[in-house]
């Protein structure tokens, strides 16, 4: 029988003295190795996740628990945790242990949330499938023949199948969204700098944002509550105040809600998705609240500003990892140029070294203002046009994908149809707004589907209250 | 060589570039510390070795160091401070880039006003000052087969300092680099250490014929470890490019090395073949902001400079322009002066006795003023035991300061008092002396009455002597006089 699926049953069960910290974990220990061959999780903590168990267990005991004290957390394998194995799911990090600790997951430890191991993803956070690890693939638990979504696809798997309690993604261009829409799970991408990126290992620096996936909008508002907020370690990180997001769910307003025009008439949305989500928007109308029309524009700029921005912050992310100091070196090298040459064509994989090529030739100085500065004004525009209709409206609503997960292999021979699969999440990334993903029913072979929900910056107690009362509407 | 005939068509223009090490405690971007000469790879965190996960943070006195600069060059400051990535391989970049400014450097503009030494002044414009970091350092030990990186270097603070190609000459390439160093120094921003390689500099030098409206293409040259090795290279560059261009051969943008043995240099690469370094902005860095109030807090917390304590010399003080050229040179020693003269105002006095015993006591045992034992109120006591009449400048300076100098704790009127070197001016006790000195030599006294006036300097001689040093001078020469002239 499934248990702890939410934290509110874990703490119950707490209270209650049905249960210990050492048994949820062993309870999910067993979870995974049931549902081993998903391949969710490169590396399981059981030691370090026990220990951290029993010590929790006794400050319970002595009353001194913290506010996450019982629940199981698993981090994607590009966020780095002390004394631990990460490799971003690349050859290139293989054996590379980490000195330090991420802020947001130190964040967690501190409220005595228990790590129980790495997940899967795809290299460097580079993809929307899973398929780009040198982990291998992650199998979709709604079906075992599809794809989980990317790049967090363990992530999602590892809720999905309840393999932990939640877990964190990274979002750079939509990988915490998407694999929650392919998965039926609640996944946020909050604001960027509203989480410190200290820990986190970088795919494009001024994209990158680590997110929830949950089964509930609290247990995702409270894991975001208390990783959010400044930090010494990361001056890019924002200085505001965090609300207690998870103390702030009460719905009771009339919303101004915008929908956007061009996102609905996309040839490439899957029919079942532009049907469930006019349906909620008619839910909300019916409910009282004043949904309208918009037009963006801009939405056909938005996928090639993404991708010519973050390729390039990525070729020069991924400059370090050259052999010199840590991870993959070739065996086979003679001099110092074929140890570059070598190491980085033998330890990155195809989509990541397409990336770091496209990167490279944007930044380049014959390209540089045709390609880096154009897509930068672009983003400047999309930016503003974004949070300009955010601040008449509300929320914006939109698809969080074009279609259901999709059968491995699908796009493996065409890479801009796999771009294509981030549409609609890369304009809040783009535009640095937070943006929830809820599930919202099926397509007819029973995939999850998934509806997207944009606030304006910082706006993030805001978007959970909207995301809970939509769960609340589309489950009554 | 070239003929001085062919040499006078052609003027040489030359631009530098200066890094100046900053010393901070801290790195660039991490608080590892900046020590020099310590064991390889010992200040080295996570950040410095750019282990995934890591971010970068400003250190803020890199920042105020780097405004110290601008405002001593009269630049101006940037308020909004983008930094950017200078992308590149090599072993000793950990992060396959170098975190930099390119379109918004820190300081704009600006000069460096320089003395010539035929005493001609000359203000070299500069283009811009930035911030970036210093690289670690690659080793190639006796007897190993790889390449071994030091990277405790890495992320050190560095200022580079870009001139306008406004120099003409090696003489104004070389007094550019003495003021940028005495500028660092006063501003105590970096130890100005060229051979340790604290101050580095590399220069772009062309040739053109007089009155041409355009520059000749540039070439770069690096390695000179020392301001002479950048005049040679300089001399080296302007002669090789003349014959170049007399032969009827293009000159190439090239980067050439020196080397210091030939006093010539050879080509290492042509830019050409040069890295396309892919600036962009850095977006792990939030801009530095540099408010009003910061601004105005260094700006308050500047030393002297060079220049304003040279004007003082002259113009409150009074002294020559070579005096106040010399105790400008170094920023201890104007200091020293300065506070020596805020206890007399026998300036000139005290000029002399600097650039006289002290400069000599200091040279001769290679010591730094700093170790000068003799305190400014000392020293300025001795002045005024002289300007009082006490004792003369001859018996100051070879009885009482070596005194002084081994017993800094005693005053100099003390050691006068004990060495019983306190002058007669009591012309009662003197006069005596001069009737008995003038009553031994009758003769040279009929020679002096009958114009040999010249004579006057031995009766003095005489006199000092018979007094074992004591008399008054003044008061000597006073008596002589009357007695003489009646």
């Amino acid at each position: 029988m499934e248990k702890f699926l939410s934290f509110d049953d874990i703490k119950k069960s707490l209270e209650n003295r049905e249960t210990d910290c050492k048994a949820i974990v062993n309870y999910y220990l067993n979870n995974i190795k049931t549902k081993a061959h998903l391949n969710a999780f490169v590396e399981v903590y059981e030691e370090s996740a026990l220990q951290q168990a029993a010590q929790v267990d006794s400050k319970i005991a002595s009353g001194k628990a913290g506010k996450l004290a019982g629940m199981v957390i698993g981090i994607k394998d590009v966020l780095v945790y002390r004394d631990h194995e990460v490799n971003a799911s690349s050859k290139i990090l293989d054996g590379f242990v980490s000195q330090f600790t991420a802020t947001a997951i130190q964040r967690l430890i501190e409220e005595d949330a228990i790590i129980i191991g790495r997940l899967n993803c795809d290299e460097f956070g580079m993809g929307s499938s899973n398929e780009n690890s040198v982990h291998g693939k992650v199998l979709n638990a709604a079906d075992e023949n599809r794809v989980p979504g990317g790049s967090s696809g363990g992530s999602a798997v590892a809720v999905q199948a309840n393999l932990c309690t939640v877990s964190l993604g990274t979002d750079t261009g939509g990988s915490v969204r998407q694999p929650a829409a392919f998965t039926g799970l609640i996944g946020i991408k909050p604001t960027y700098s509203r989480v410190s990126r200290w820990g986190l290992i970088a795919y494009a620096s001024s994209f990158d944002t680590i997110g929830v996936f949950s089964r509930n909008v609290k247990d995702n508002a409270l894991v975001m509550e208390i990783m959010a907020g400044p930090d010494n370690f990361d001056s890019t990180a924002s200085k505001k105040p965090v609300p207690h997001y998870s103390e702030l769910l009460h719905f009771d307003k009339r919303a101004k809600i915008a929908y956007l025009k061009e996102t609905l008439e996309s040839p490439a949305l899957q029919q079942e998705i532009k049907a469930n989500t006019l349906a909620v928007l008619e839910k909300l109308k019916q409910e009282g609240h004043e949904v309208e029309e918009v037009q963006f524009p801009l939405l056909k700029y938005v996928l090639p500003t993404y991708y010519i921005l973050t390729t390039a912050e990525a070729s020069s992310n991924l400059s370090r990892f050259d052999g010199v100091k840590y991870g993959y070196r070739s065996p086979n090298v003679h001099n110092l140029e074929s140890m570059y040459k070598k190491t980085r064509s033998e330890g990155f994989g195809e989509e990541v070294k397409r990336r770091i090529m496209l990167g490279t030739f944007v930044l380049s100085a014959s390209y540089y203002d045709a390609y880096f500065t154009k897509a930068q004004k672009v983003r400047r525009l999309i930016k503003e046009y974004t949070e300009n209709l955010l601040s008449k409206y509300d929320y914006i609503v939109l698809p969080t994908t074009p279609s259901t997960a999709f059968k491995f292999g699908e796009h493996s021979n065409d890479p801009v149809a796999m771009y294509l699969e981030d549409l609609f999440t890369v304009q809040a990334s783009v535009s640095g707004v937070p943006s929830l993903s809820l599930p919202n029913g099926t397509d007819s072979k029973g995939l999850p589907i998934g509806i997207q929900i944009m606030a304006n910056s910082f706006k993030e107690a805001e978007l959970y209250a909207f995301g809970n009362y939509l769960m609340d509407l589309n489950s009554n | 060589m070239l003929s001085a005939e062919i040499k006078d068509k052609y003027e040489l223009v030359v631009g530098l570039e200066v890094h100046a090490q900053l010393l901070t405690q801290s790195k660039m971007y991490t608080s590892d510390s900046t020590e020099y000469g310590n064991l390889p790879n010992t200040h080295i965190s996570v950040i410095t070795l750019g282990h995934p996960g890591t971010l970068p943070k400003v250190n803020r006195k890199a920042v105020e160091f780097a405004i110290k600069m601008g405002i001593a060059c009269n630049s101006t400051i940037t308020r909004n401070n983008i930094f950017a990535r200078k992308n590149y391989f090599y072993p000793d970049l950990p992060k396959g880039y170098q975190i930099t400014q390119d379109k918004d450097p820190i300081c704009v503009g600006g000069e460096v006003p320089v003395t010539l030494p035929d005493g001609s002044k000359k203000s070299i414009a500069l283009t811009r000052i930035h911030m970036e970091e210093d690289a670690g350092k690659s080793m190639h030990l006796a007897g190993e087969v790889d390449t071994l990186v030091d990277f405790n270097r890495a992320g050190v603070p560095l200022i580079e300092i870009v001139s306008e190609p406004d120099i003409r000459s090696s003489e104004e390439a070389y007094a550019y680099l003495v003021e940028i160093k005495k500028l660092v120094r006063y501003l105590d921003i970096c130890d100005g250490n060229m051979e340790e390689g604290s101050l580095r500099c590399d220069a772009n030098i062309s040739v053109r014929l007089h009155g041409a409206p355009e520059y000749g293409k540039k070439v770069e040259v690096k390695n000179m470890n020392s301001f002479r090795n950048v005049a040679r290279a300089i001399e080296h560059e302007f002669e090789r490019q003349i014959a170049l261009v007399e032969q009827g051969i293009e000159i190439i943008s090239e980067t050439r090395t020196f080397d210091a043995t030939t006093g010539s240099t050879s080509g290492m690469r042509t830019k050409e073949d040069l890295n396309d370094y892919r600036y962009f902005p850095e977006p792990d860095l939030s801009p530095v902001i540099v408010s009003e109030e910061w601004l105005e807090s260094v700006r308050a917390a500047m030393p002297s400079l060079p220049r304003e304590l040279h004007h003082k010399f002259v113009h409150e003080f009074g002294l020559p322009e070579y005096d106040a050229g010399v105790l400008t040179d170094s920023k201890e020693i104007a200091l020293y002066f300065e506070t020596l003269c805020g206890l007399t105002s026998n300036y000139k006095a005290a000029s002399n006795w600097m650039m006289g015993p002290v400069k000599s006591y200091l040279n001769e045992l290679t010591l730094h003023i700093s170790d000068f034992p003799i305190s400014a109120t000392a020293l300025a006591s001795l002045i005024a035991l002289i300007d009082d009449g006490k004792v003369n400048f001859s018996v100051a300076s070879q009885k009482i300061y070596p005194v002084m100098l081994e017993n800094p704790d005693k005053s100099p009127l003390q050691i006068a008092q004990e060495l019983n070197l306190i002058q007669e001016s009591d012309e009662g006790s003197i006069k005596p002396l001069v009737e008995s000195v003038l009553a031994d030599n009758p003769a040279k006294v009929a020679e002096y009455k009958s114009g040999k006036k010249g004579l006057m300097g031995m009766f003095m001689g005489q006199v000092m002597k018979k007094s074992q040093g004591k008399a008054d001078p003044k008061v000597a020469t006073k008596l002589l006089t009357e007695l003489l002239e009646n």
